[in-house]
């Protein structure tokens, strides 16, 4: 049923091809501080016939009429949460820009943090692994290899007399 | 004639491709100079014929040539010459011809400046080269043929997309193709490391100018498709977090964690295998957004499956090369030898730091991009993934890095002091604080977020000067000394200096935009006056002009600042005839860096005009910082130890001390 929506308004915008830009003169609510929730809240839900717009940004005749819709809903006395709960038992998750927590999203929240401190518990068993087996550690860091020692007679015995860029 | 010449050169380059892919790795093994010389010349010849095939399309659309199909789509007799030429890159087959003609171009500078090279490194590496371009020519030749013909030619053309009649169509593409297939390099010399089983020093001395150069040109390309779609689209947006500009900024966090780690390789020899697995991440990367933007992917699963050809093409691509380099590196990487060691607090371990932040990052981005293809294709379900939650996820990762990178430089290699390079940094910190203070005063109970932001990005610019100041000894010493030790300052520091101050630069701009940004939007008619953050918009009349291949309405609106006159401004809106579409030209008053913007939109009835203004308070700092970044790219790059083709140093002991 709720494919059935999107297919219908799908080829209803392809059909009606006029163009708009983003939020109308004709659109905005009256109370500025309900036309500002209308706002944040459009940022927050796709225009579903577009790539990756918000129906703010869209200027697709099927975003026009979700505007005007979640500004319905506003006027009459829905809360934010309730006006996208509308939205998504119309059109399905989909609709929504920041895909709710639930079992099929659980991954896609979860990585990025995840991903974070995987990273950072392998850098530390790696550090601490290299610390243990590399020769006994911090003398190892402070003390310079043979090479090292080699180089820097060379440079010291090279070093031109008088100044000396930093 | 002209298309069939171009279809035959791209067809040698191939054949060119084919050869340059088996001879140098045979002469390698066999250690046969010749044949590894070979890759040289088939490079060169390449970039020739490649180069041809490239301007023999350009010659058909510049001479409207329509029984060619590429020109009968995308062009039209009346289109400005301008958009003549760039239209050769604003469709498919002509993007992937650019596409494959920077690759060429690349290739071709390794095999020019490359001789101090070692031979069989070169070999390698040229191999590796052409084993992608052969790849990419394949496709084209295969799936996007841009010099089939029509067998009845039509008189006139369909005309190129009007959004894309703009000079940012002249500057963006080959910006962006120059960075991402930049990358190609790094890939190659990496794959060319594990292919021969050891790296050196000098490997990464020569992998860092390359990631550099393509990280230059990703970064302005970035920039510059973002200013863009800022004045092109219509409503002032400038970053959308669109799976297309998604999948050119993975390849560019990639790229500048591999900038950070060669760093840590060529001066310290460590993180090799990490650097490896990244010039590998990065050009995949790149791939990855070449499929994710040319395979038709994006715009839905379904229509994917339906014309599969192209999309499974560059899958293919994509995998051999990515499951391809990937084996080989699980393969060789163990047998590759651990460098220097260091202490966590030390400058590798805030450029590991950097690398942590960054790879993440750009995982972040990876996962919300694919995760809802990945979701449709396994389950048929379907999810939206938009700037909510990229804006949830990825900038919160964005603060410890920023709050870190003022830290890096002032860390010593191999084991640093935290507290030292933490008092170093106080009045930075100072500035930042008293940025913070100023902010809340002055907004009294404003947003909360935004305050502490700027502080962060005071702080990340204060850092980057404090840097430059430490290591000058600026208020230390008397300024004629500083200044001579600023002379003799490795040009790399600077470069570092810049491009971190790009970051903070780009930041306030960002925090500035979004959260005092004034907007108004109403219906005008002639006479009336609009008043936005202080600015007086008087629509002064309308008025109809006919274009070369365009009907355009013009708005004139005098601009007035408490009684001072101001330049008029006057946004359009042009109806282009071929293709039925219409684009609207926003008007921007730059004062300073902030900018007025007005975009039009439909007329009504009653001969009113719908308007959208905007004004956008230091709006242009989003573009400065990354084009301050560029330019401490830049600065890197013209260090005399990273010049490309630069002679090596008369001696050891002179690069020693440009090395701090």
């Amino acid at each position: 049923m709720k494919r059935a929506a999107v297919i219908l308004a799908l080829a209803l915008t392809v059909m009606a091809g006029s163009p708009a830009r983003a939020v109308q003169p004709d659109e905005i609510m009256a109370d500025p501080v309900k036309e500002g929730r209308a706002r944040e809240l459009s940022k927050e839900l796709r225009c579903m016939v577009c790539q990756n717009q918000s129906i703010d940004d869209s200027d697709a005749p099927l975003a026009r009429d979700l505007r005007l819709l979640v500004r319905e809903r506003i006027s009459a006395g829905d809360s934010d949460s309730q006006v996208i709960d509308f939205l998504v038992a119309r059109y399905g998750e989909f609709v929504l820009l920041k895909p709710r927590f639930n079992p099929h999203t659980v991954l896609l929240w979860l990585l990025p943090p995840l991903a974070l401190m995987g990273g950072g518990i392998a850098l530390w068993v790696y550090s601490n692994r290299r610390q243990r087996t590399g020769q006994s550690g911090e003398d190892a860091l402070m003390k310079l290899t043979p090479e090292e020692e080699k180089r820097l007679e060379r440079l010291l015995a090279a070093e031109p007399p008088g100044e000396k860029a930093d | 004639m002209i298309a069939e010449a171009g279809h035959y050169a791209l067809v040698l380059a191939l054949g060119l491709a084919l050869i340059q892919s088996v001879a140098p790795i045979v002469g390698a093994r066999r250690g046969d100079i010749a044949l590894m010389e070979m890759a040289r010349s088939t490079a060169l010849a390449q970039l020739l014929f490649v180069g041809a095939s490239f301007t023999l399309l350009t010659a058909a659309h510049v001479t409207s040539d329509f029984s060619v199909v590429n020109v009968f789509e995308n062009s039209h007799s009346a289109k400005p010459l301008l958009y003549k030429i760039t239209g050769v890159w604003g469709n498919h087959e002509g993007s992937m011809l650019l596409w494959v003609a920077i690759l060429a171009l690349f290739g071709a500078l390794v095999a020019a400046f490359g001789t101090n090279l070692p031979l069989s490194l070169r070999a390698h590496v040229l191999a590796v080269q052409a084993w992608v371009a052969a790849a990419f020519y394949l496709f084209i030749l295969f799936t996007s043929n841009p010099f089939a013909r029509i067998a009845q030619p039509p008189i006139e053309g369909r005309d190129l997309n009007p959004i894309l009649q703009d000079i940012g169509l002249a500057v963006h593409p080959p910006m962006l193709y120059l960075g991402y297939v930049g990358f190609s390099i790094s890939f190659s010399f990496a794959v060319a490391a594990l292919l021969e089983g050891r790296i050196d020093a000098a490997w990464a001395r020569w992998v860092r100018p390359w990631t550099l150069v393509a990280w230059i040109f990703l970064t302005l390309g970035i920039a510059m498709g973002s200013y863009w779609a800022y004045y092109e689209l219509g409503w002032g947006g400038w970053w959308f977090w669109d799976p297309v500009e998604n999948a050119s900024l993975m390849p560019w966090l990639a790229g500048t964690a591999l900038l950070h780690s060669a760093l840590v390789m060529e001066k310290r020899n460590a993180l090799k295998v990490w650097t490896i697995l990244l010039s590998i991440l990065t050009f995949s990367l790149s791939l990855l957004g070449t499929f994710l933007v040319r395979s038709g992917v994006l715009t839905s699963v379904h229509s994917f499956a339906t014309d599969p050809a192209r999309g499974v093409f560059i899958l293919l691509i994509l995998c051999i090369f990515i499951g391809g380099s990937l084996s080989l590196y699980a393969l060789r990487a163990p047998q590759l030898k651990q460098g220097g060691l260091f202490a966590p607090i030390s400058r590798e371990g805030a450029l590991v730091l950097n690398n942590l932040f960054l790879t993440t990052a750009c995982a972040t981005v990876f996962i919300g991009t694919l995760y809802p293809l990945a979701l449709e294709v396994l389950t048929g379900e379907k999810i939206s993934v938009g700037a909510p939650f990229f804006n949830l996820t990825f900038g919160p990762l964005f603060v410890p890095l920023l709050l870190a990178v003022p830290f890096g430089p002032l860390l010593a290699w191999k084991r640093g002091d935290l507290l030292a390079a933490a008092q170093r940094l106080t009045a930075a910190g100072i500035v930042a604080l008293i940025a913070i203070a100023l902010m809340w005063a002055w907004l009294r109970g404003g947003p909360v977020l935004a305050p502490l932001a700027i502080g962060l990005a005071v702080f990340v610019i204060a850092g980057a000067i404090s840097d430059i100041a430490e290591r000058t000894g600026l208020f230390r010493m008397p300024l004629p000394v500083s200044l001579r030790r600023a002379r003799g300052l490795p040009r790399s520091a600077w470069g570092s200096a810049f491009a971190h101050a790009g970051l903070g630069v780009a930041l306030i701009g960002i925090v500035c935009e979004t959260t005092w940004n004034s907007e108004y939007i109403a219906t005008m008619k002639p006479g009336q006056v609009a008043r936005i953050a202080g600015y007086e918009l008087k629509l002064e009349g309308l008025t109809q002009r006919q274009g070369p291949n365009y009907r355009e309405t013009l708005a004139q609106f005098s601009v007035g600042l408490d009684g001072e006159k101001l330049p008029a401004m006057t946004p359009s809106k042009r109806s282009f005839t071929t293709r039925g579409m219409s684009t609207t030209e926003a008007a921007l008053l730059t004062r300073g860096a902030s900018q007025l913007y007005i975009s039009l939109g439909d007329a009504s009835a009653d001969g009113g005009i719908a308007i959208r203004a905007y004004y956008k308070p230091l709006v242009l700092l989003i573009w400065w910082g990354p084009v301050l970044m560029a330019f401490g790219g830049l600065l890197s790059l013209s260090d005399r130890r990273l010049r490309v083709g630069a002679p090596k140093p008369a001696r050891a002991a002179r690069r020693l001390q440009a090395a701090e």
